[in-house]
């Protein structure tokens, strides 16, 4: 690794203070997706900014909305109760991610932050407009096996690799973020971005920001919920395609759906059309078929991720199935 | 905070730190040469400051039941103070990355991966690695278990698996088959003894003793 300075903040503001001060600077909370980087060149911070003393680790309910600070272990969430209850969605996606060592370490916050597992991102020797603005991009003519079928640009392909982040986005939170001009809230959905001309920048954080919490709003979602993540093998790998699904149904009616996919695109990937689809519609395997369908319409492939389409189209038919019938 | 960081108008008698400043300036101009990113460039024109980050930081931690206060540059992982400065090199490095588990420790009980933490950011902590696990010549019921399954082959993964196995228990994870392979997914084993290893913790959390 390369050699920096450490400093230990205590308060939100000092650690705000000490990033201000110092552009090379990085933040690190669990370190399982910074130190991984920065052993393999990939990131060379100059100074590291332990923020794991600043108090953002209460998981809360502030009336309807559940509050989670950025600094809750992924771990910690999934097993939590409120979360378990009113959230399964999210437990789901968590325990999915992973392993329980990594989930034991790992941050709400630096989950949301960590960045593409797109190989060449993380092979210095090989072109990468994310990691090296304007050098290419070594995937799109490369080995693309992993990489994204929608949002993409000619400029870089990856996708984002969480899990949480899909649920997340599904069950429309919000981000708290604070700077040196103060707090600003984000949508989930606009958190994260498409990589167009400037894949360089994964989401909306400004350098001096830090995530302090994550709000999820009351929602009807506790009975009816599936997080399918389709992998090379049963556990403890990144996803090739993941489907969550959150359904409210009542009297054999879809009343309300929410489906947001991972491991297709440079952000968590909900559905809209799909969702609107399906809204005032009876729970069948034609209509989740007609969805899926609608889903797919768009779907741009590369030369070895060409599956992803066909997978995308039959693991969202299972996840609604799953979800209309758990 | 950088310890010692005198400043660079000192005499010109060369004690350890200045030598090893020396030091650092050549291998940081040799490794500019080498990698030519421009941070490193930079860095090296600023040798005094690359010194400075350089300087080893007090940290204390109880590893394995003993109060420690030692002093590490903040890039050692947690792994590396065990192995290399502690030489409890029971905790294996399989991967580096967060990829295999072998390198699984305890931390306030917790399992973890010492790959991918470092030293300074366990500041206060309680690690116990698989040294601390027996009670003297006393080993885990854990660690009988792996033995009466055979739960290992050429046994680079074990300590790791071991470690990993008692957190599995003591979460409440190791309810059936199913669930330990999936909480115990985290740790990887070339020679593939996985249905031993499941074997044996289902054996642990049922009381023991049906080899
Ligand atoms: C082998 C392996 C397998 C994995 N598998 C999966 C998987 O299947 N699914 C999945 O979703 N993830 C997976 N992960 C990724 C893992 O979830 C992330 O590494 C983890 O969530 C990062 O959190 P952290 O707290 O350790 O972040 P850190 O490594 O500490 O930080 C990551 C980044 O976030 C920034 N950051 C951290 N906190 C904040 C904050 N509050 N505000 C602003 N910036 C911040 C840091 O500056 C840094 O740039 C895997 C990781 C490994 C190593
Ligand atoms: S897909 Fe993106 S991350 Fe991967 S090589 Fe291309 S530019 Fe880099
Ligand atoms: S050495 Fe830490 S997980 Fe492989
Ligand atoms: S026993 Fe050889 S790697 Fe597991």
């Amino acid at each position: 690794m390369n050699p920096f300075s450490y400093v230990r903040p205590n308060s939100l503001k000092a650690a705000i203070e000490a990033m201000a001060r110092d552009h090379s600077a990085r933040f690190i909370a669990g370190g399982t997706n910074l130190l991984d980087l920065m052993k393999n060149g990939v990131a060379l911070p100059e100074k590291l900014i332990d923020i794991n003393q600043l108090p953002l680790r209460e998981i809360r309910q502030d009336g309807n909305t559940l509050h989670i600070g950025a600094l809750v272990l992924n771990s910690d969430l999934a097993a939590h109760d409120l979360v378990k209850t009113q959230h399964p969605l999210l437990s789901e996606a968590l325990l999915a991610g992973a392993s329980q060592q990594l989930r034991n370490m790992a941050t709400v916050g630096g989950n949301m932050m960590q960045r593409t597992r797109c190989s060449y991102f993380y092979d210095t020797s090989m072109p990468c407009n994310k990691r090296q603005p304007n050098s290419g991009c070594g995937a799109t003519g490369g080995i693309n096996r992993m990489h994204a079928i929608f949002g993409a640009s000619d400029n870089c392909i990856a996708v984002h690799p969480s899990d949480m982040c899909v649920a997340l986005a599904a069950l429309d939170a919000t981000v708290l973020v604070a700077g040196p001009k103060g707090e600003r809230r984000i949508p989930f959905t606009d958190f994260h971005r498409l990589p167009g001309n400037t894949p360089q920048l994964d989401n909306n954080l400004a350098k001096n920001e830090l995530i302090t919490a994550v709000e999820i709003p009351p929602h009807p979602f506790t009975k009816h919920t599936c997080y399918l993540k389709v992998r090379d093998r049963a556990s403890y790998a990144f996803a090739l395609v993941s489907v969550a699904v959150a359904m409210d149904i009542s009297d054999n009616v879809i009343r309300n759906v929410r489906i947001a996919m991972g491991g297709v695109a440079h952000k968590p990937w909900r559905l809209p059309d799909a969702e609107k689809a399906l809204t005032g519609k009876t729970p069948t395997s034609d209509n989740f078929r007609l969805a899926a369908n609608i889903a797919i319409q768009g779907a741009k492939t590369y030369a070895h991720n060409g599956f992803k389409k066909e997978l995308a189209f039959n693991s969202i038919q299972t996840a609604l199935l799953k979800a209309a019938t758990a | 905070m950088p310890q010692g960081n005198k400043p660079s108008s000192v005499p010109p008698k060369k004690d350890k730190q200045e030598a090893r400043r020396d030091f650092l300036k050549q291998s940081s101009a040799v490794m500019a040469l080498a990698l030519a990113p421009p941070l490193v460039l930079k860095a090296a024109q600023h040798d005094e400051a690359i010194a400075a980050v350089f300087e080893k930081m007090p940290v204390s931690l109880e590893i394995n039941g003993k109060k420690m206060q030692l002093s590490v540059e903040p890039r050692v992982t947690l792994l590396d103070l065990l192995r290399e400065q502690l030489a409890l090199t029971g905790t294996k490095k399989g991967c580096d990355h967060g990829q295999c588990g072998a390198c699984t420790v305890h931390v306030n009980g917790q399992r973890i991966n010492s790959c991918l933490t470092l030293a300074v950011m366990q500041e206060g902590k309680k690690i116990t690695t698989i040294e601390g696990l027996s009670n003297g010549d006393q080993l885990h019921p854990v660690q009988e278990a792996f033995i009466r399954h055979d739960g290992f082959q050429c046994g680079y993964c074990t300590p790791g698996q071991i470690m990993s196995a008692v957190a599995c228990l003591n979460e409440g994870h190791a309810g059936s088959p199913e669930q330990i392979r999936e909480f115990m997914s985290g740790n990887i084993c070339r020679c593939g003894a996985y249905d031993n290893i499941v074997n044996a913790i289902m054996d642990v959390k049922n009381g023991g003793q049906t080899a």
